[in-house]
């Protein structure tokens, strides 16, 4: 009995905040539009029974779906954004490295101040961090008066509003996401296998390459699959720091939503974004229970 | 856009003050407003004021479409109204309720009438044109003393573009502007609905976007100010607002405004109450102060934009009334143009085809 009422929890959780969600953007997905409130039709109504609900479903169709198959930027957009998501999840996995590696290398008495210094820009709202990007890397920003004071370069460089800069923009949000796991997974690695390494006459590379990698790569894959998954449906930061060349999946669908008050058209983006994502989130979930096991 | 930042957090920390009182919550467009006249207004009624900022009628359209805001007073621009009205999103004016409708100018009364019958469900707030904002110096430093500053040439033209590139050129992303504009660039109805004649817009923007570091709508007030970019299509106020911060901040940069000759979008943005607004009584308080002719003055005066309000004009500053980039002449009215709502099989290829545009594919 207590076992079930333990499932249950979580999975009325998961009820509550992503099958039913989930169904409603699929009904949506299905429906039509119209110059109305809410915009799209058909909308379910109780008050006529039966007859009222079977309706309704009549009225479902999967003419969305067939009108994105139809039109080559959704395909253009889901395929940049998984581009630009993989290349993003790269960099910061050579960013997070190191830091992690860093911090797992650290004098004991020093870590929980390290940990506390990669938690910190939480504390700072999202949005305010990425704005403050804006006026280090605008053309007349900080960046660019630093350099120009060094003397390294004689005009701005154009970084705001380039794929630059969500890259930048990208890592940084994302960078304690991919060192917390390394550093969990480095922070457990026994140092006497290093040692045992080195007397064998294992170059200090060589023993890094051979012993800490592949002990830290579920820590790799983890950070990996949080970074990438996020980043592929990614909307504040590309409109914010991006120019409008940077095709992303979040802001076709904002675009659909908003600018084409098409709702319908909308949610059949968002259900096929899903539909994309499944596939990493299974492997993630994998890779999780591999590791679970693994050390049970 | 920092001002926007403190405006919201200023609005939370007002509504979390006193939530006893009763509350009006205004949705209005940013950098839109003298926020003196909302002190004034919780004076005056003893109501609470909620104020939040928009930036895109998009983004506003969307809210009254799901319904529920939560809001009591909102200002969509014109042409939105219009398709909002038929949506059924917004109730009838009360105009019992509104004293001050007398202060109101027939001249823009009668062009709201287009989108807003008998002006029924709606007040003219502000009005404005769509033109070019340019640095001065930067402009003419790369093209020349006679840089076509007050022509659709500066931006639609590539020889002209290919040279601003390097300093900045932003375009509004505001599709329901900029493609009139282009239109009327190749000669076109700016207000045409017909798909093939939309579609020829494509052929201005190709050759010139790769020159476009940006469409927004309304980040280009900071970066003209501060002179990261040297050319901006915007609204007038915006425009003449970014004039004031560059002249306040003293950092060497001119700033000027122009609608250009070739004709130019007049646009109104309206004050309207949504069907649930949660308290139509306090949303008509906050109209009828508002029609109030010395606060709308102080409201031109603070954004210099036009209103619709002709008992406010006598408390214009000189440098609002007297302002022909404010206040067109007669000549240059007539050289105004309007649209109308885009039904929606054709809106669905403006925004195909602006998409388009914008990521080059």
């Amino acid at each position: 009995m207590r076992r079930a009422t333990l499932i249950l929890v979580p999975y009325l959780w998961l009820l509550a905040l992503f099958l039913v969600p989930f169904v409603i953007v699929l009904k949506i997905s299905l429906s039509d539009t119209a110059l109305a409130i809410p915009p799209y039709t058909p909308t379910l109504d109780f008050g006529a029974g039966w007859q009222g609900i079977r309706d309704f479903f009549s009225q479902l169709d999967l003419e969305n779906f067939w009108f994105l198959s139809t039109d080559d930027l959704y395909w253009k957009a889901y395929l940049s954004s998984v581009k630009i998501a993989a290349i993003a999840t790269f960099l910061t996995l050579l960013a997070g490295y190191p830091i992690a590696y860093g911090m797992a290398n650290a004098p004991d008495h020093w870590r929980p101040t390290l940990m506390l210094l990669v938690i910190l820009p939480f504390w700072t709202s999202f949005l305010i961090r990425v704005y403050s990007w804006m006026g280090i890397l605008s053309g007349e920003g900080y960046l660019n008066q630093f350099l120009m004071w060094t003397g390294l370069i004689s005009q701005p460089l154009t970084i705001l509003n380039t794929p630059i800069a969500v890259y930048i923009g990208i890592v940084y949000t994302y960078l304690p996401f991919m060192i917390l796991p390394i550093y969990a997974a480095l922070e457990r690695m026994d140092a006497s296998l290093l040692e045992a390494a080195e007397d064998l006459g294992c170059s200090r590379f060589k023993a890094f390459w051979l012993i800490t990698i592949p002990l830290s790569r579920n820590g790799i894959i983890a950070g990996c699959f949080l970074v990438f998954i996020p980043t592929i449906g990614e909307f504040v930061i590309p409109s914010l720091l991006g120019g409008s060349r940077t095709l992303m999946i979040g802001k076709v669908l904002w675009e659909e939503f908003f600018n084409n008050r098409d709702w319908p058209v909308a949610s059949a983006v968002a259900v096929i974004l899903l539909l994309i994502l499944i596939v990493p989130i299974i492997l993630f979930q994998r890779n999780e229970q591999k590791q679970r096991e693994a050390e049970g | 856009m920092r001002k926007l930042i403190l405006t919201t957090t200023a609005t939370i920390a007002l509504g979390a003050v006193s939530a006893s009182a009763e509350e009006v919550r205004v949705y209005n467009w940013s950098d839109y407003i003298d926020e003196e006249l909302l002190t004034r207004f919780e004076e005056e009624t003893g109501l609470d004021l909620i104020y939040d900022v928009f930036d895109s009628n998009e983004v506003l359209e969307t809210k009254m479409l799901a319904g529920g805001s939560g809001y009591d007073v909102v200002v969509p621009t014109g042409t939105f109204l219009q398709r909002q009205i038929s949506a059924g999103a917004f109730q009838k004016l009360d105009p019992a309720k509104l004293p001050n409708l007398d202060n109101m100018w027939d001249v823009v009364e009668q062009r709201t009438a287009q989108y807003d019958p008998d002006n029924a469900y709606s007040i003219n707030y502000m009005w404005g044109t769509t033109g070019i904002g340019v640095n001065v110096g930067k402009v003419t430093e790369l093209l020349g003393e006679d840089a076509p500053v007050d022509s659709l040439d500066l931006i639609f033209n590539p020889e002209n573009m290919e040279k601003l590139a390097g300093c900045g050129v932003h375009f509004l992303d505001a599709p329901a502007e900029m493609i009139p504009a282009a239109l009327k660039y190749i000669g076109e109805d700016p207000d045409s609905h017909d798909p093939d004649v939309i579609a020829r817009v494509e052929e201005v923007y190709a050759p010139i976007r790769p020159y476009i570091q940006k469409f927004h709508s309304s980040e280009y007030i900071n970066a003209l100010a501060n002179g990261d970019i040297c050319v901006a299509v915007g609204w007038s106020g915006d425009i003449l607002q970014a004039r004031d911060r560059a002249d306040e901040a003293g950092n060497g940069v001119e700033i000027a405004y122009n609608a250009p000759k070739e004709g130019a979008q007049m646009w109104f943005d309206q004050m309207a109450i949504p069907t649930d607004a949660p308290n139509p009584d306090g949303a008509h308080k906050f109209l009828n102060f508002i029609m109030d002719a010395q606060n709308m003055a102080a409201a031109s005066n603070y954004v210099y934009y036009a209103n619709g309000n002709k008992a406010s004009q006598e408390y214009l500053i000189e440098d609002v009334i007297d302002d022909p980039a404010i206040y067109p002449s007669q000549e240059a009215m007539d050289n105004l143009f309007t649209t109308t709502p885009y039904p929606a099989k054709v809106q669905r290829v403006v925004t195909r085809l602006w998409t388009k545009i914008k990521s080059g594919t």
